[in-house]
Parts: C-alpha cells; structure tokens; sequence
C-alpha cells in the first residue's frame, strides 16, 4: 500500500540524489580543469591493479591492525548497500522487507549485515580512540590537519556509528514485533535477536521505534552520500578511478615533456621540423607552461588524486623529509591542490579549505598569490623532496605525489629560474664539463690508470 | 710483486669500433664512478671483475657525458633533454645494444627515460649483473671469502628498489659472501631514502630537526650492532652513509662498501 509516508520518501530520495548528482558534476568540471593525458593503456593490467588495490585493499596491508579495521568498515559498507536497495524499494512501494522472498539467501544476508554492522561500530569506536585518544601520530599532525580535516574525520565516524544503531534499532524492534504478533520475520539477526527486549514490548512504542531507526538510516545515508563530496570520506567512490587509471610505468619514470623535445632537436638540427604548435578555438597558437604553477597546470589525474585523497598520512609518515622535520609532508601537497582546486572552480555543498596563516605563526610561509605554487605551496617545500617515491608506494589509493612536486619544481626551475643558488651551479657543471661536478671533462677516463688484476698463476 | 699482477687496458668504445668489433655490454661509469675518489674504487673493483670472469665489455671513457638526471629531478628538463638527446646519438652511433651499470640514478634514467628520446637499450644494474654471473658460477667466491660469518646491513637504493623493484638482485649478491645478513626494520619497499636522491646531493638540505642520513645511519648502526658492513649498490648512497658513519664516529667499526667492491674483495682480485 502506497501512503503519504512513501511519497515523503520518494521526495527526500529524490532530492537527496538530486543534490548528489549536481555535486558530482561540479567535482567532474574541476577534475577536468586539469591538462589532458591519456591513460587508457593496457586495460587488463589496469583492471588487475583495481582489483587488487582498490577492491582487495593491498596496500592497507602494510599495517595490520587498521587494515584489519578498515576491511571491516569495507565490507560493511559493500554488503549493507543491498539492505539499503532493499530500503529504497519498500519506502517507495511500501513493502516489507521486499527481499525477504530469498529465504535462506535473505537469512544469511541479513545474519552477515549484522555481524558487520557490530564489527563497524567496533571499528569505528577504535578509529575515533585513535585519532583522538591515543593521537596517532599521522592522524592528529601535521601544519595540512586543521580544524577541519580533523572534524571531518570525527563527523564520518560518527554518523557511520549511528547509522549502525539505526539499523539496529530498527532490526530490534521489527523482530520483537514479529515476535509479539506471533509471525516469523524473514531473515535472520544474529546481534539484533540478543537485545530483542531492548525497547520493551509495547507494539506502539516498537512501531514508532522501527520507523524512526528505518527513517534515520535512510535520510542519514542520504545525508552522507551529500557530505561525501566535501570530505575526505569521498575516496569511498574515487578510489576506484584512481587506482585504474594510476601510473603503470616503473615509478623512477617521470614524465617527458614533447615540446621540449622539439625545441632541443631544432636547436641541435637546424633542418629539424617540429610539429605545427596546438591551436585553440580562435586558431591562436596554446602557449604551454612549463611545469605547473596553479591547478589548470596539472594533469586530469593528478587532480582525481587529491579527491581521492582520505588524508590517512601514511606518505608523509614515511617522508624522509617529513620524518626529519622539514616542512615538506605529501599529504598537504594533495590537500592544498584540492582546496586551490575548489577555491578556483567549483565547490561542493561544505568548503573549508587550509589557509596557512589563520592559525599565527607558522612555518608554512605562503603568500597572498592565488596560484597553487606559493598561494599554498611554498619552494621550501619543494625543494625539500629527495624524490625517493615513499610517498607513492604507501599510498594505499595509488596516489601520485611525486609527479605534481615534480610539475611544481619544474615551474619553479624552467619558467622562473628560481632554483637554489647550489642547483644552478650542478646545472651550469654539467652543461659545461658534462658531470654535475665540476671536473674537467678530459679527466673523465682517469679511473682507469694503473689499474691492476692479480694474475691466475 | 709486480709479476703477480697484469695491468689492465680499459677498452673504449673508440677503439672497439676502429677494429670494428662490438663488446657484449658497454659498461657505463656515471659521473660519479668517474670522478668521485670513493666511487672511483668501485668502478675499479666492477671493471676487475668483469676483465676476471672475461666478459667482453667497453666504455665510452671521455664520450660519456652526465645522463641528465640530477637536471630532470632538479626539475631542469630542459638540459635533462640536451643531455639525454646527446648522449643517444652517440649510444646509438655506435650501436649499442646493452648497457651494464653500477649507478641507480643513471640505469633509471637510460632505462625509463631515454626510450621517450629515441633510446633503447638493455639496461642492467651491476647488483643484476653482478647475480647473474654468480648463478651462472662464473664469479664463485670459495669458501664465502674474507666476508665469511660478518655482520652485513643491505641499504636499499630509491631508484633501484621503488623505482624499479629491484630489491632481491643485491641481497643475492651479498649472500654469496656467507656473510651475517641483516635488515633494517625500514628495508626494501620501505626502506629510508638516504638523503641525496631529487638533486639533494647538489644542495644543501632545507630547514629541519636532523639530515636524512643521519637518520639512516643511526637505524644502520643499530643493525648492525658493534661492528660490520654497511653495503651499497649507488654512488649517492655511498657517499650519504660514509657521511653518516663519519659523523656518528664509528669508521674504525662500521665500513661501508659497494656490492662489487664486496665482490671483488672476496674474489681476492683487489690485492
């Protein structure tokens, strides 16, 4: 029977999913900001790297017990979206528990959804503990882990938390209705069953309990689904994308850039014809930046990352810089590209971005450009990278922090010359001698004067 | 002891051509290898054993010039290019088919990159190399040789391990010497840069608590316990962990030394 109550749903449905899909664009037009590159190579290793990484969570791997936790988190949240198909279904058509036909399928369904519902909330109460008891380290540092990052993440584990009690509560009292009716509910409820008793057993009070725990779930996954675009809970969806489409090539492979190609062999082979520059709209000719200054500088995926990013810390964790307290951390390379991105382009329903003055003194010495370079990520920064890819092998999303550092230095050095006074002397050796030293280059072959192997007699 | 020892004649490129013959692998030096006193040990302790087991080998000698790599990590790809373009005209004028080097940044470079400029080559590490002639038997070390029951700490080059996954080549190299082998708790995938990778070793450090490779020193010191061998497969490293120990005053306990010397040492080819 369709009622008033089913038409509020489709309605609340309606616009929550509204209100997701224009947000999701918004995101789309940003990430779009970005250069073109084309990434579509090799799709079966593309697809084994996802289902490794992304859908078998590999990299979590490398630390037991969060992984351990996450995977929990995981599962729940892929396994109790078929309870909440089955949600959308009954608040539209007014049914009860519509897949409840299964049987035995539904039985172990929803003994499975209830298991893990526990093992979320004992996730997320261990997660909130560490970040905010315990303080682990990466979690509760860092000049990037602001007011907001660091409520973002309380908020995400705590709607997760009640979430879990709303299904729970309306579990509890559907059960002890059916039991008080004398009917068999389909399913089976393995937690729910323990606390049977919980709400006492007044049918009225259980039906308005069931209905509230019901209505709670599904607006505060409807709610959430609508936080998403603006936290870091957002990697829940872009995970995916971004480990398919990430680096394939051994790591110690950074980017060419062609148009420098062309320059250097028409430098060096005054026959040589490089290629017609690209056009624009107008026909007028694309003048290239090289390296990157602001977010329209860097690739499509080098933007998809820092919506990917879940601001873990794991990179800067292991950053040989960050570890001996520089001011370099990966992760706020990533944050920063995200909140200039927004500040530039869209923004989703909440936007807070960092801005590294707010707080006093600080070491983050930004200034007041709006560019990414400087506006939020200073040279220091930059020049503090030895490049080692630690940040990339931990990311448990295959992010790439590496190459926008990388795209930043090169703006830096191409565009203003603006390398340290010690790089522009190993730039001017090796132009001069061929060494980064400075060695005359007709003491090359040196090394091997009197040189000696023992005989074998 | 003069009549126990020959004298080496390194072939170059030049001359191999001129006879019109062509080596099995170029062994490319690097700057480092070339220029740097403590990294020059190395490429003498790599072309000895190479002229040892008789492999057919060359060296560009004056014609090799800086890959580029410090340029491009610098973020100067500009002259990264020039050098790259440069330096693949002359590979390529004489043909060159395999490469065989004892430098990580350099064997990244040619390997990964060169082939985006017209340059492809087979490129090998000397840690790779170095297992190769070791399983083929062609390097056997008797006995474990004067490394026999050390303690020996492996420090893991960035651009051979997560640049390249190259991380069990060196580890088998060293296990030929029967040595004491043991990690550090940050080791192969996650192993500490040692400091000098992107161009750092050109500059000095940005502002901070302590330089990286005091950092790796100190977790290679409390490896390595009392006494032992810190072993390398790059000249950078090399040059960062000397740096480490010389600072923590512990030379007269802890040396550190590339795989090859290690190799060569054992072999009794340095004496």
């Amino acid at each position: 029977m369709i009622g008033i109550s089913n038409i509020i749903f489709l309605i609340v449905a309606a616009i929550g999913i509204g209100l997701f899909v224009w947000q999701i664009r918004k995101i789309r037009k940003n990430i779009q900001l970005g250069r073109d590159l084309e990434l579509e190579d090799n799709p079966p290793e593309r697809i084994n790297k996802t289902l490794l990484v992304a859908f078998g969570q590999q990299k979590m791997f490398k630390r037991m017990l969060p992984a351990i936790l996450h995977l929990f988190v995981y599962v729940g949240f892929l396994v109790i979206n078929i309870e909440v198909l089955e949600i959308m279904i009954d608040g539209i058509f007014g049914t009860h528990r519509v897949l409840g036909f299964m049987g035995p399928v539904y039985d172990a369904l929803m003994a499975v959804n209830e298991i893990l519902a526990a093992l979320v909330i004992i996730a997320c109460a261990m997660f909130l503990w560490r970040r905010n008891v315990t303080k682990v380290p990466r979690l509760a540092t860092g000049v990037e882990m602001r007011a907001w990052p660091k409520m973002d993440a309380n908020v995400i584990l705590i709607t997760e938390i009640v979430l879990m009690f709303a299904l729970f509560a309306f579990n509890i009292s559907d059960l002890k209705l059916a039991e008080l009716k004398g009917h068999e509910l389909a399913g089976a409820f393995p937690v729910s069953s323990m606390f049977i008793n919980a709400f006492g057993s007044d049918a009225g009070t259980l039906a308005t309990i069931a209905n509230v725990g019901w209505w709670i779930h599904i607006i505060g996954i409807l709610a959430f689904m609508n936080y998403l675009p603006s936290s870091k809970h957002f990697h829940i969806i872009m995970a995916f994308p971004n480990v398919y489409f990430s680096k394939l090539a051994p790591k110690g492979k950074f980017m060419t850039n062609p148009a420098i190609t062309h320059e250097i062999k028409a430098m060096l082979d005054p026959s040589y014809q490089p290629p017609a520059p690209e056009v624009d709209a107008e026909g007028n000719p694309v003048m290239q930046r090289f390296g990157a200054k602001d977010v329209e500088d860097l690739s499509w995926k080098q933007l998809m990352d820092s919506y990917t990013c879940t601001e873990c810390g794991r990179c800067t964790s292991v950053c040989p810089a960050n570890i001996t307290g520089k001011l370099l951390s990966p992760r706020k390379i990533i944050m920063d590209t995200r909140d200039r991105m927004e500040e530039k382009g869209e923004h989703p329903a909440i936007f807070n971005p960092n801005h590294y003055k707010e707080m006093g003194v600080e070491r983050v010495e930004t200034t007041d450009e709006k560019t990414l370079l400087r506006g939020y990520i200073t040279p220091e920064e930059l020049w503090a990278c030895t490049t080692c890819n630690a940040c990339v092998e931990s990311c448990p999303v295959n992010i790439d922090q590496l190459s926008t550092i990388m795209d930043l230095r090169r703006y830096l050095v191409l565009e203003e010359s603006a390398a340290p006074a010690s790089l522009n002397a190993m730039f001017t050796n090796i132009e001069n001698n061929g060494a980064p030293w400075a060695f005359p280059a007709s003491d090359r072959f040196n090394w091997a004067d009197e040189l000696y192997l023992p005989s074998k007699n | 002891m003069e009549e126990n020892k020959k004298l080496i004649k390194v072939p170059t490129m030049a001359e191999m051509a001129a006879n019109g013959q062509e080596p099995e692998v170029l062994f490319w030096v690097g700057c480092a290898g070339s220029f740097d006193d403590r990294y020059k040990r190395v490429t003498r302790a790599f072309v000895q054993i190479l002229e040892h087991v008789g492999v057919k080998y060359a060296v560009l000698g004056t014609e090799e010039s800086c890959t580029g790599d410090p340029a491009k990590r610098a973020g100067n790809e500009f002259l990264f290019q020039m050098q790259a373009l440069t330096n693949i005209e002359v590979l390529n004028g004489y043909n060159i088919k395999t490469i065989v080097t004892a430098c990580p940044h350099c064997f990244n470079t040619i390997k990964n990159e060169y082939p985006d400029l017209g340059g492809n080559y087979e490129v090998i590490h000397h840690s790779t190399f170095l297992q190769q002639l070791i399983n083929e038997g062609r390097v056997k070390i008797q006995g474990g040789g004067e490394f026999k029951g050390k303690r020996i700490t492996y420090h893991d080059s960035c651009y051979l391990g997560r640049a390249n996954d190259i991380y069990e080549a060196p580890r088998d190299v060293l296990a030929a010497l029967d040595a004491d082998l043991v990690e550090m708790k940050r080791s192969r995938a996650n192993g500490l840069c040692c400091g000098a990778g992107g161009a750092q070793m050109f500059k000095e450090a940005e502002p901070g608590r302590k330089e990286i490779n005091i950092e790796r020193t100190e977790e290679a010191l409390a490896t390595l316990g009392t006494e032992g061998v810190i072993a390398t497969a790059c000249p950078f490293c090399m040059v960062m962990m000397n740096d480490g120990v010389k600072n923590k005053e512990q030379e007269q306990n802890v040396k550190v030394f590339d795989i090859a010397e290690l190799i060569a040492q054992a072999e009794g080819l340095t004496k």
